[in-house]
């Protein structure tokens, strides 16, 4: 029903240093349609920058196939370039020049004619919430103006698709809320399909659609609700005495599928809260561990990814309690 | 009476660990922290936050006594931050967002590097080199380059390192940017083992999801103290409205005719933002914008599906008490 802005099918792509050989992308596929907003979802080395830059056509792929609104990444990445704006990781736009000219320098790189920049970049800025410094130097803008000029610069020639590269790094809380409320504006007023790298859980829930990468794997897909919904059961949050003891009584018990380490306070994942909360509370209450009241909270993105991460390692959940699988994040 | 430089033994004890007294830092006409006062207690794992140019690090910087106050002062396990800076530096660990470690030596030479340099003597410096490889999980990688670790590994040993001299407050520096979550909660593990054992450990991170992870935490804003709890607590009392999630058949039409609406006065609304295919907004009174809300969306020719309340998030609480700035009292 949706055309398809971005896909990727069966995606490999290799590194090798001397004789070694990494696979940073391992047979990915997804699909990303027109109007989306996209979140690639994974931590650091998970495979997300090279992804995005084998789209892109600015690295070769080993295997599989890619392609951005029916252009091929390899033989046609100069149309690619034409219809999509990129904000790299770390982009870093030139500190000496003034963010108007910061804007007319991404215009005439991508050819945009003077008369379509003389409606375009007002209209821009305007959007940026840039118009009053359009003649400061780039270099003294704050770390969330530069990121929204840089959104600004890549939407110059009226892209259909934009793939941004961890766009919020670094970038303080409302700087990274004023981020992705402009970029729900693109997406409700113009359509626009956008493609977000993102090593931050919480920025699925702004997506409509996400992909959990790991180790160079796509873990799952699907909207944010869908892919929380992957975890079976409920979330059991309470504060204990004693979090390794309380861990090792509870491990293994009648309907508790998993334990999850939460700072101070323990994330216990059962098949029935209306079932087990008493039985949790006679168990700890039995091994002399005191705690707060339990209460029911709703699994985030965050447990729903270190739960599929722990299944796709093999762990045995029903019995490896809670001592951290294994520094499963290491193997990267 | 007489002022007297350095505090009792006595005194130090009774003291919280880390005391901010009506710290002000001017830079020129600039007020960068602006009559700040919070405490932190023995064992306590707090959060100390705010966006860029708040002041966030000016008073850590104050705390460490690399900054002097312009009035007021700091104390840190007792000692006058600005005045005993050599005795409070013995006494504290500091781990940076950037992991201050030697790629090119073993995490056994790291620790053992930093051991030497707060002055372990040898046969103190070996226990100790023992207990934090164990704690860091770092077994059977004493040997290899540090530069060959994962971020997980070398976070862990970024704070081994920052901890050999066992100090008794802990200041840490945004420190999981770039870590991936299974290791972040294998991290915070080891921050409540050492706050168990009595240890008190202040955190700054821009992350709202890694402050729900503290005891307490402190906002500050344009300089100043504007909130001070539990961020169970904050989630209660401090945020300013309430947000509904708005379920409809079509979002992005629903965003455009709310935000026209909130252009045109029609409709009171703090914040309205897509969030995946619903729409979060926020409102002075819930059951007062409800049917407000709906009606207008229904006159577009929108399908609503539901309107709820929905609790607010840390950053929800954060954004609210940045936009408008409230001393606490």
């Amino acid at each position: 029903m949706n055309e398809i802005a971005i896909s990727t099918e069966g995606l490999v792509k290799t590194f090798k240093t001397g004789k070694e050989e990494r696979r940073a992308v391992n047979n990915l596929s997804l699909q990303v349609g027109r109007g989306e907003t996209y979140g690639l979802i994974g931590p650091d080395g998970a495979g997300k920058t090279t992804t995005t830059r084998v789209i892109l056509g600015l690295l070769s792929r080993t295997a599989g196939k890619s392609s951005v609104v029916g252009f091929d990444s390899m033989q046609d990445a100069y149309a690619i370039r034409e219809r999509v704006g990129y904000i790299a990781q770390q982009n870093v736009l030139p500190a000496d020049l003034t963010v108007m000219e910061n804007m007319r320098f991404f215009a005439s790189v991508h050819s945009v004619s003077k008369e379509d920049q003389k409606k375009r970049i007002p209209e821009l800025l305007g959007f940026a919430g840039l118009s009053d410094f359009s003649s400061r130097l780039t270099g003294k803008l704050s770390g969330g103006m530069k990121k929204k000029l840089a959104l600004a610069c890549s939407l110059i020639h009226s892209p259909q698709v934009v793939l941004l590269d961890e766009p919020t790094l670094g970038v303080d809380p409302v700087s990274r809320r004023e981020f992705w409320n402009l970029l729900g504006n693109l997406r409700a007023e113009q359509g626009l399909t956008i493609f977000v790298c993102t090593p931050y859980m919480d920025e699925a829930e702004r997506c409509t659609q996400i992909g959990l990468i790991y180790a160079g794997e796509l873990i799952a897909s699907g909207t944010p609700a869908q892919i929380k919904a992957m975890i079976p059961g409920q979330v059991i949050e309470l504060t204990p005495s004693d979090s390794e003891a309380a861990q090792k009584l509870l491990s293994g018990k009648d309907g508790i599928l998993e334990i999850q380490n939460y700072g101070e306070k323990l994330h216990i994942l059962v098949d029935d809260f209306a079932r087990r909360a008493a039985q949790v509370e006679a168990i700890l209450a039995a091994g002399g561990i005191a705690h707060d009241a339990l209460r029911q909270i709703e699994i985030r993105m965050e447990e729903a990814f270190i739960s599929l991460v722990r299944r796709r390692a093999g762990q045995d959940v029903e019995t490896q309690g809670a001592r951290l699988p294994a520094r499963a994040g290491e193997t990267l | 009476m007489t002022t007297q430089l350095f505090p009792t033994q006595a005194e130090v004890k009774k003291r919280p660990p880390i005391v901010v007294e009506r710290l002000t830092k001017k830079f020129g006409d600039f007020v960068a922290v602006d009559d700040v006062s919070f405490e932190v207690n023995a064992g306590e794992v707090f959060g100390w936050l705010g966006p860029n140019g708040a002041g966030k690090t000016t008073t850590i910087r104050m705390l460490l006594g690399l900054l002097h106050p312009t009035s007021g002062s700091t104390f840190v396990l007792g000692y006058d931050s600005a005045r005993q800076t050599k005795a409070m530096h013995a006494a504290v660990g500091y781990m940076s967002q950037q992991f201050t470690l030697y790629n090119d030596l073993t995490p056994a030479e790291n620790i053992r590097f930093y051991g030497m340099v707060y002055g372990l003597a040898p046969a103190a410096l070996h226990a100790r080199l023992a207990e934090i490889i164990h704690m860091a999980g770092l077994e059977g990688r004493e040997k290899s380059l540090t530069r060959s670790l994962s971020g997980g590994w070398k976070q862990r040993l970024a704070l081994g390192c920052a901890i050999v001299h066992k100090p008794g407050v802990v200041f840490l520096d945004e420190p999981t940017a770039g870590v991936d979550p299974l290791s972040r909660r294998d991290f915070w593990k080891l921050i409540y083992a050492m706050a168990n054992e009595g240890v008190t450990v202040l955190v700054t991170t821009h992350y709202m999801d890694e402050a729900e992870l503290c005891q307490r935490v402190g906002f500050i804003s344009q300089g100043r103290l504007v909130a001070l709890d539990t961020p169970a607590q904050l989630k209660l009392l401090q945020m300013r409205g309430e947000v509904l999630e708005i379920s409809t058949d079509n979002a992005e039409a629903a965003m455009r005719v709310l935000k026209s609406a909130q252009r045109s006065g029609a409709l009171a609304l703090d914040e309205v933002a897509l969030y995946g295919a619903q729409i979060h907004a926020v409102v002075r009174s819930a059951n007062q914008a409800m049917q407000s809300v709906r009606d207008i969306l229904t006159a577009e020719g929108i399908t609503v599906r539901s309107i709820n309340r929905i609790a607010p998030t840390l950053e929800d609480v954060f954004i609210s008490a940045v936009k408008t700035p409230e001393v606490q009292s």
